[in-house]
């Protein structure tokens, strides 16, 4: 097999203080083969990718190491020369279509300005064909008029192919993937990497699939290289990073990750990795590890070959107990709460344009009720007019028997305290210029609670969702995403709520921070008899943590079930068609 | 597990004010502008004469205990210019500080409310910007009289509607992200939204669009005098020694050329804070290491 991609010990530095964020990073692609490069955000996963192209963002220099694509060294070249390979020897998808595609273009132009600009074919009909080829084997239309269309006249799936057939313009023989699929929909997900994996291996290119979601991975890849705190900690084929991980984090990792073939108890993982110039010199993921003994701290561990294809950087290699991918474990069988929140016939629209139809939902106390869809099935419109932020809705929703008014400034106080929502960003959740004690206290100053009592209850509700409560005097931008999310948490826990209304409140954290919530959310709903509605797209985690689920769809509930049956058996044509585009690890390593 | 009592800590990033702060533009423009407030506070302490004392021959230089001379009427030059710039700068600043507080309040209320209030605030601030500032301010101030508060009224007027527009620009994107959702639905007064959630987080642009306008009053103010329309025509004033003095800038340069430069440094001074400022909040010499 020869060669693709080779990276030789890469390193690079933030230039104002000299500390590197990415160190001795070594990976090798064969032609036709896929790479992923696994990581937490931070993990200097792009930082790698955009190397590959000799790039780098403001502040940050390439201070040593070689990129090989094929025979040319691309590190070496000249920036002008650089420029040239780009697109023609190295290509590079990144992560959001819809902003990577200029706007105000058609994308037949863009086609076209890819091939101008590396002198690609001989001809403006050379080019014309080279486009309706490349068109067709993204498996989009090749009409003039579908290539006369402007980005925004795409869906999120179909501007994601013309981001490929881009990248594959010029027959590259590698190329630089960036969380792809990230924001699109399971199923528009499956069909973009069905055509990377019929891509990639019908040209022969080195794909370097830069991601954090496992089960895509599993899917996708032919080779894993796990990267913690700049540094490769483990690479492998994906079988033995899987069901042999020999790295804690990795097996961490591998643990955390929700499974739709299996109910699964996720396990997430506290602290967070270092920052560049606070690695320590050993093992950086020492202070998180279990088997972690002072000798992981002298120096950073030496390669160690596992198999001829498999290698990790652990002293502790062998001590690493296997994973359980997936179990069976016992449906949820309990006894039937009361009803606390009842909505019935609920239609809700957006000036005048009804988008959620008839929408009935009983959820009961100690209950958690898992709302799925796809994006545009309205489900978050379902749960914002649950929380009173939607005014267009009319039909009928009884909590504690007292039916609720539209909107939240027309509510009772007590109905106000009794539904609480969680926000999906918790970036944007929590106000950056109040301290999260100050965030926390508000919904009991409003209630009228006095200070005294409110600040004792701040210190209380922080240590249910395990965070210190020296973190009251803290700002938002002090805490990691995680925290930040708890801290979200805490807010809507201060004030005692019935019902937790959860916006996909995982979907913008690293899975192992997700573990941790899902961890934390389920404690609270056994401890606190807490009823939960979960909204979200990620049918694996419904499993993990929901007793019943309504998948809904164009603005309808088209199933409704016991979690266990309605994943594990599903009934409903749309349902199955969900469940068989959502990627498995499991079912990848079968 | 090796316990470790916090694997980081992430520092507070400063604000906006104190990252300026590291510029050398914001430094130079800070000190310039303490030093001129500085002499407009003392200035009319330490002025060897009343602002309306004929000391001696108009137009005259080198005369013994006037500095540079004297002006057209035969008041002491430097005097006058010591006192004159106290009414300009008071007057700016309280034009500058109330068209900003009316402004801000507005460019909320329009981010907030974004129905028939909003359009309602918005068409009213249109009208005031088509017409220039200094034509408004003479407008107002030529119908009645130049008093010191229909001034900074006419100043603060328009200058209410360029800082609404910013700030509810800069309102509007805050507005739409989840904190003021959250808050909206613990079920919080709009005022309490307004001033508690919105306010704190648009207070970057505020403070460049303050600076911004303070530096526009010095310059509206002192045309103002200029043209004639100052509270006190006899008193000293720079924009009025400037008009007064530049018909003898021959023979009598200082008379008008010491108020010029006056004025011209204070707005140079004014105009690097507000450079500074904007500089930081555009992400532009982020990391502070100076230009």
């Amino acid at each position: 097999m020869s060669e693709g991609l080779r990276i030789v010990d890469l390193r690079l530095d933030v230039e104002a203080t000299g500390n590197d964020i990415v160190d001795q990073v070594t990976i090798s692609i064969a032609k036709g083969k896929v790479l992923a490069l696994v990581g937490e955000s931070g993990s200097g996963k792009t930082t790698v990718g955009l190397a590959v192209l000799g790039h780098t963002r403001r502040g940050v220099s390439i201070n040593c190491g070689q990129v090989y694509c094929g025979d040319t060294e691309i590190l070496s070249l000249t920036e002008s020369d650089q420029r040239k390979a780009r697109g023609h020897l190295v290509s590079y998808v990144p992560q959001d279509p819809s902003s990577s595609l200029n706007p105000a273009l058609r994308i037949g132009l863009q086609l076209r300005e890819v091939l101008e600009a590396h002198n690609f074919g001989s001809s403006d009909e050379a080019r014309k064909s080279r486009i309706r080829e490349m068109m067709e084997e993204v498996l989009l239309p090749t009409d003039d008029d579908y290539l006369r269309r402007y980005p925004h006249q795409l869906s999120g799936g179909q501007q994601q192919r013309v981001g490929l057939a881009m990248a594959f313009a010029c027959r590259p023989s590698v190329i630089v993937l960036d969380e792809p699929t990230t924001g699109l929909d399971v199923s528009t997900q499956a069909h973009v990497l069905a055509t990377i994996r019929q891509m990639t291996s019908k040209h022969g290119v080195a794909a370097l699939y830069i991601t954090h979601d496992l089960a895509v991975v599993a899917d996708i890849a032919d080779e894993v290289a796990v990267l913690y705190a700049g540094r490769v900690v483990e690479q492998g084929v994906v079988k033995d990073i899987f069901t042999n991980p020999a790295h804690p984090y990795t097996r961490h990792l591998v643990a955390a990750a929700p499974d739709i073939s299996g109910k699964k108890e996720v396990v997430g993982l506290s602290g967070r990795a270092p920052s560049p110039g606070k690695r320590p010199v050993g093992c950086a993921f020492a202070s998180r590890c279990e088997l972690a003994t002072p000798e992981c701290q002298d120096s950073f561990p030496k390669e160690v070959a596992m198999s001829a294809s498999h290698h990790v950087r652990c002293i502790k290699v062998g001590q690493v107990a296997p994973v359980l991918l997936a179990s069976k474990g016992a449906s949820n069988v309990r006894d039937q709460g009361s009803p606390v929140l009842e909505i019935k016939g609920v239609d809700a629209g957006y000036s005048g344009v009804t988008v959620v139809h008839d929408v009935s939902l009983t959820i009961r106390k100690g209950e958690c009720l898992a709302l799925v869809g796809e994006s545009g099935s309205g489900k978050t419109t379902v749960s914002r007019a649950i929380g009173g932020l939607h005014r267009e809705w009319t039909g009928t929703m009884v909590f504690n028997n007292v039916e609720l008014q539209r909107i939240a400034r027309q509510r009772s106080p007590e109905n106000r305290r009794g539904i609480q929502y969680v926000f999906q960003n918790p970036y944007g959740s929590l106000n950056p210029r109040r301290t999260v004690g100050d965030s926390i206290s508000r919904p009991l100053a409003i209630i009228g609670t006095d200070k005294s009592e409110a600040s004792k209850a701040v210190l209380d509700v922080l240590e249910k969702v395990n965070l210190p409560g020296s973190y009251a005097n803290k700002y938002p931008d002090q805490l990691s995403g995680g925290e930040r999310q708890r801290v979200a948490i805490a807010r809507a826990l201060v004030s005692k709520p019935d019902v937790l209304v959860c916006d996909e409140v995982t979907s913008a954290l690293d899975v192992l921070v997700q573990a941790a919530i899902v961890d934390l959310l389920s404690d609270l709903r056994k401890n606190l008899g807490l009823a939960m509605l979960f909204v979200t797209h990620n049918l694996p985690l419904v499993r993990s943590i929901a007793d019943e689920v309504a998948v809904m769809s164009e603005g309808r509930i088209v199933e409704f079930g016991p979690a266990e049956s309605v994943i594990g058996d599903p009934q409903q044509a749309y349902t199955k068609s969900l469940i068989m585009a959502t990627p498995s690890i499991e079912r990848s390593m079968r | 597990m090796i316990t470790s009592p916090e694997v980081e800590q992430i520092e507070k990033p400063s604000g906006l004010l104190r990252t300026a702060l590291r510029l050398k533009r914001t430094q130079i423009g800070l000190g310039v502008l303490i030093a001129m407030i500085g002499l407009t506070i003392v200035g009319p302490i330490i002025a060897p004469h009343s602002q309306t004392e004929f000391i001696d021959m108009p137009n005259s230089l080198n005369i013994p205990g006037a500095l540079f001379g004297t002006d057209y009427l035969g008041q002491d030059v430097w005097s006058r210019f010591l006192i004159g710039g106290r009414s300009i700068l008071l007057l700016s600043m309280s034009a500058t500080l109330l068209g900003t507080t009316v402004g801000t309040f507005l460019g909320l209320l329009a981010a907030l409310t974004k129905n028939k209030t909003d359009e309602f605030i918005m068409r009213i601030f249109d009208v005031i910007l088509s017409f220039p500032q200094i034509l408004l301010a003479l407008l107002l101030v030529s119908m009645f009289n130049a008093s010191p508060i229909l001034t900074i009224l006419a100043v603060a007027l328009s200058t209410t509607p360029r800082v609404g527009r910013i700030i509810r620009g800069a309102a509007l994107s805050v507005v739409e992200r989840d904190f003021v959702q959250a808050a909206t639905a613990l079920g919080e007064s709009r005022i309490r939204i307004l001033f508690s959630e919105v306010l704190p987080n648009v207070t970057g642009p505020l403070l460049v669009e303050a600076s911004l306008r303070f530096t526009y009053s010095i310059a509206t103010i002192a045309s103002l005098a200029f043209l004639g329309f100052a509270p006190d025509p006899t008193a000293a004033n720079w924009g009025t020694m400037i008009q007064e003095n530049s018909a003898v800038i021959v023979i009598q340069p200082w008379g008008a050329v010491l108020p010029v430069i006056a004025i011209a440094v204070l707005t140079i001074g004014t105009g690097l804070c507000s450079d500074g400022l904007s500089r930081v909040l555009a992400g532009i010499d982020r990391g502070g290491k100076g230009e």
